[in-house]
């Protein structure tokens, strides 16, 4: 619960020990203290790709530097637009820009594109079809910067647009196949955007990224996880920690939001009557748990029960990451013990 | 620079092109009339003077682009397309109707010639800007052009185009204001004040010309000024025109945003079209 604004902090005002101290600057990462990282893997991968396609130009409004695409702009200088802190504007000259035959790749942050710029990605970019892809950095929960930063209902928003594709990668290694599959597609894309220094997770899993496609990262017969984004990693170590009681977790990593691929996790849904828990970094509301609820339903698909971790319906509060990953639930701690109690229902 | 047919006078032009709105306006029995009869001068000058295209080839790599960002606006266009030959005549016919390629607004996937698809008001400026940076890319010598209303000018998007329009130093780039001073709500002064007008977009580092939307001469000067313009920066054409120019009843109408006409109203509006033949 948030706090009245004009209560101090208890330890200046009773003098118990102050707490450890944790930032909540923009540039915090997402990787735990030992965690292997690449640092700024869609910037890199883009500018390589632009390479060998002059159809590639990056645009964005002001955050080149704070959605790697700085990197893209150091390479390319030729190649890259800055539109000025204008979401609108970024999204009707990327549309323009995609009418002329370009592909323009465009960044800002995910509450821009989604709350302020929708009208003009719905209009101008995806009702006609249009070959622009949108990286959006800080998706969900992945800054402490409080509610004007923290974009937890992108997805439901954009789950609702026709014609856009979204994408939810996981790592630093599924941004990397994630960027040359989605120029290939032709159309408009959505990527939720993890920057800086970006875990690797999956690869010694030997994940492959097909864009449409679900993958079995991990089979479990007590409990199926259907995730995407960041909580397949924290679903991953989750399965790691369940495992010492004996409790086998399967992994089915949804990178693909939109088309969502139904065949594959009805599939594994009907596979063995399991426990099964959607964990999203967004709102419970209209994102990943909805979607396959929805898909269960009108399949007549029963699991044994249903279960989301996710975002509450709320403002979320401003704070160091790690303690507000904690306090909504996504911390791998949570994940963990939330499963146990639903197992033990 | 005229396409074809120059044989026939711009105010010729002007005259068919409101005779052809008149009859798809007869269609439905009513619409955005009064906006199509006031910037069929505006038009005319645009098609038949100042814009390079192939009727045959609407998405020929070199013609000049010509975004409509004023949805319901896709009247006056359509007249405008169909004089020009992108669009047959008999079509007008099928005005927003079932399986029509002329809907009631303006949307690409719909009409040839049709650029963009307009009607969220405050988009097709922003598109300009991003087709005047691609065609600059290209190399290409083609104008883009964007009309759109004074009713925009309201919409925080078009400022943001036109900031970036200046900033780029964008002299591929042609603005066409229609300030024909009625909007949803009223008279567009009284919805908000957009002046002075000229002087927002030279401090945007617009080349700025204001003429009487309805004078033929005038428009040819101002477009030919635009296009040829030495500085590099965008132009800007602001257009002050009279809503449902050449049809003094209709004139004469307070509210005039929507239209609703009499059947008999379209005939005697048509006659008194037709009276000014052959100018």
């Amino acid at each position: 619960m948030r706090r009245s604004k004009y209560i101090r902090p208890d330890f200046l005002t009773n003098g118990t020990d102050r707490p450890r101290m944790t930032t909540s600057a923009m540039i915090a990462s997402i990787a735990g203290p030992d965690q292997q990282t690449r640092p700024a893997p869609f910037g890199h991968t883009l500018a390589k790709l632009a390479e060998k396609d002059d159809r590639i130009v990056g645009m964005s409004a002001d955050l080149a530097k704070y959605t790697d695409l700085h990197v893209f702009r150091a390479a390319h200088p030729d190649k890259f637009y800055q539109m000025g802190m204008a979401e609108q504007l970024l999204m009707m000259s990327a549309a323009g820009m995609a009418r002329e035959g370009f592909q323009p790749w465009v960044t800002t942050y995910a509450v821009f594109a989604s709350r302020r710029a929708y009208d003009f990605i719905c209009l101008a970019i995806a009702e006609e079809m249009l070959d622009v892809k949108i990286v959006c950095a800080l998706p969900g929960l992945t800054t402490g910067y409080g509610p004007s930063h923290q974009a937890t209902e992108d997805i439901a928003m954009f789950r609702g647009m026709p014609n856009l594709t979204i994408i939810d990668p996981c790592d630093a290694s599924e941004i990397e196949q994630a960027v040359p599959a989605i120029a290939a597609h032709k159309g408009p894309v959505y990527m939720r955007l993890l920057r800086g220094n970006v875990p690797v997770v999956l690869e010694e899993y030997g994940y492959k990224f097909e864009l449409g496609k679900a993958k079995i990262i991990r089979e479990g017969k007590d409990v199926l996880i259907i995730s995407s984004g960041l909580m397949t990693m924290r679903a991953l170590e989750a399965a790691k920690e369940l495992q010492k009681d004996g409790v086998e977790a399967a992994v089915l990593h949804v990178p693909t939001i939109k088309p969502l691929d139904e065949a594959t996790i009805l599939a594994e849904c009907r596979k063995q009557n399991r426990l099964v828990v959607v964990a999203e970094n967004h709102t419970v509301i209209g994102g990943l748990g909805e979607a396959v609820g929805a898909a269960l339903m009108r399949s007549d698909v029963r699991p044994a029960a249903f279960r989301q971790i996710g975002l509450p319906d709320a403002f979320l509060e401003a704070g160091a990451l790690p303690t507000l990953h904690d306090q909504y639930g996504l911390s791998t701690q949570k994940v963990t013990a939330a499963i146990r109690s639903w197992l033990d229902e | 620079m005229a396409q074809m047919g120059h044989n026939i006078s711009l105010p010729e032009r002007a005259r068919r092109i409101r005779r052809h709105a008149l009859r798809m306006g007869e269609v439905q029995g009513q619409g955005y009339i009064a906006q199509a009869l006031g910037v069929a001068d505006v038009l005319a000058v645009s098609y038949f003077h100042a814009t390079n295209y192939r009727p045959e080839d609407p998405e020929w790599e070199g013609r000049d682009r010509f975004l409509l960002s004023i949805g319901h606006y896709a009247i006056a266009l359509y007249a405008a397309l169909i004089e020009a030959k992108i669009i047959p005549e008999d079509e007008l016919e099928t005005y927003g109707t079932d399986e029509s390629r002329l809907p009631m607004s303006g949307m690409a996937a719909y009409t040839p010639g049709m650029e963009i698809t307009g009607g969220s008001l405050g988009h097709g400026l922003g598109i300009a800007v991003g087709m005047a940076l691609a065609l600059k890319r290209k190399k290409s010598d083609a104008f883009v052009y964007n009309l759109f209303s004074d009713g925009e000018l309201d919409e925080g998007s078009t400022w943001e185009a036109a900031m970036s329009a200046g900033s780029y130093k964008l002299d591929n780039l042609i603005g066409i204001v229609d300030v024909n001073q009625m909007q949803a709500d009223g008279p567009s002064m009284g919805v908000l004040n957009f002046e002075p007008l000229g002087p927002k977009f030279e401090a945007f580092n617009w080349f700025v010309q204001r003429v009487d939307g309805n004078d033929i001469g005038a428009l040819v000067a101002a477009f030919d000024a635009a296009r040829h313009h030495k500085g590099q920066q965008p132009r800007i054409i602001i257009c002050d025109t009279k809503m449902a120019k050449g049809v003094p009843f209709l004139e004469a109408r307070e509210r005039n945003h929507f239209l609703r006409v009499e059947p008999d109203e379209w005939k005697e509006a048509i006659r008194i079209i037709d009276a000014g033949a052959g100018a």
